[in-house]
């Protein structure tokens, strides 16, 4: 019921009063309210709920989780 | 797809399960609350990885499970309205009323029709003006700023054929019940991603600070499940009790505040009944009187609408984490996705339907 995915936003422009977005996931697309991120842009990374884009990817944070998850493996390899 | 794959991988998954047995000197009990999160759990069997002394228990995080039966009776009364289309989100439409469902009421010739977002239901209100069309309402924290942004562009457009059967829950006081229970196994909170991206975590601190309760705010792919659990059992390992953020990538700690602000201008908090559990004080949201003229319950005259629930079933054990699902007589044989007697086996995200989907050929064979 939470679920939500990471899309990227390719066009965002105003219909009936609301910011809506064009959305890629992988290959499809499909329209999202922007409402909740103004600060989103195209070329953002969104993650959608119903239809509703809930927040930004914070690029820095998702390259640091990573970063720290390969590194605990990278470490592991060593020892 | 960019940012879910490499959540996925299964080499540092394999690391992270090493890491969690390694860091665990003792038998834990940690518990997700999300539906979702339950799901990724049990499909990829993370419960048994990162066994046997740390234990995942799973939590009452699915809204459709928790819906209330005398609602969704509400749902069938007015779904049954040849005046009406009502549209709801697909995991409704199989949930057991007292004597029917939403599919059958669709077999009979009911005009119910699925919606991937509230605002479907906002174009078929702008497209039918002389239909009443009723959006069914329901989800966490985390679907409330959609809903609530439903009926407000309707109120905009003074769209007055559109109406919404409203019946939110919050995680909050659902936490705050369980740890207040004498029956509490719980020593660590897995906290649902999605909602604090919403929400943010300050209540959660609340609840750490006054139950010395460690929280995780986690994802939803495996690596993110593993890595909160690692974060928690060393929380616990270290004797403490506080919120960390595993899911920084979409959670800050105060969430998104227009989703909030447009949430909180539309609904307000509202006691309410949770299926399995009962009554729990806060925990719901309903339309402000502002958009009284919006509440399907009062214009179809439905809200006295109440049912008991059924007996047999021990979903209530389930949702608090007292009981698995496999520990259910009828798992599996009387109680099925397709003939659910509770809540917990009706939607993917229930536990027992989740248990039932991935695990069933082992549990059922004594396996």
């Amino acid at each position: 019921m939470c679920l939500a995915i990471p899309g990227q936003i390719v066009e965002a422009r105003e219909i009936d009063g609301l910011r809506v977005g064009v959305v890629r996931f992988g290959g499809v697309t499909r329209q999202a309210c922007l409402d909740f991120v103004p600060e989103a842009q195209c070329g953002d990374y969104v993650i959608v709920h119903v239809g509703f884009a809930i927040s930004r990817v914070d690029a820095a944070e998702a390259e640091r989780t990573y970063r720290l998850l390969e590194e605990m493996g990278a470490l592991e390899d060593g020892g | 797809m960019k940012y879910l794959d490499e959540y996925r991988d299964p080499a540092l998954a394999r690391r992270l399960v090493a890491e969690i047995r390694r860091s665990a000197t003792r038998p834990w009990v940690l518990m997700e609350i999300c539906g979702g999160q339950t799901h990724t759990l049990v499909k990829y069997g993370i419960e048994e990885l990162v066994g046997p002394r740390v234990e995942l228990v799973h939590g009452p995080g699915c809204p459709v499970c928790v819906t209330p039966l005398g609602i969704i009776d509400q749902a069938i009364a007015i779904a049954s309205n040849p005046k009406v289309i009502f549209v709801s989100f697909g995991d409704m439409l199989r949930v057991p009323g007292s004597r029917s469902d939403l599919f059958q009421v669709k077999a009979a010739g009911g005009d119910v029709r699925i919606a991937y977002s509230p605002m479907d239901a906002v174009s078929l209100a702008r497209e039918n003006p002389q239909r009443a069309v009723v959006f069914f309402a329901v989800g966490f924290e985390t679907t409330a700023p959609a809903n609530a942004t439903a009926v407000w562009q309707a109120k905009r457009e003074g769209l007055q054929n559109f109406s919404m059967l409203a019946s939110h829950v919050l995680v909050p006081p659902a936490i705050r019940l369980l740890l207040e229970s004498g029956s509490n196994r719980v020593q660590g909170f897995i906290a649902p991603g999605h909602v604090c991206t919403v929400m943010g975590y300050r209540e959660y601190e609340e609840l750490a600070a006054r139950y010395r309760m460690p929280f995780v705010v986690g994802g939803f792919e495996p690596l993110d499940l593993l890595e909160a659990i690692l974060m928690l059992v060393r929380q616990l390992e270290e004797g403490r009790a506080q919120v960390e953020n595993q899911y920084g990538r979409s959670v800050n700690r105060d969430g998104n505040k227009a989703a909030r602000r447009r949430m909180m201008e539309v609904f307000a908090v509202t006691d309410r009944n949770w299926r399995g559990i009962g009554p729990i004080a806060g925990s719901g949201l309903c339309l402000r009187p502002e958009y009284a003229a919006f509440d399907a319950g009062r214009i179809f005259g439905v809200e006295a609408i109440a049912a008991p629930e059924p007996p047999e079933c021990i979903s209530a054990l389930v949702l608090k984490g007292l009981k698995k699902p496999v520990d259910c007589p009828v798992f599996g044989t009387r109680c099925t996705p397709g003939a659910p007697l509770g809540a917990p086996m009706v939607s993917s995200e229930g536990a027992c339907a989740a248990y039932y989907r991935y695990r069933r050929h082992t549990v059922l064979a004594g396996g």
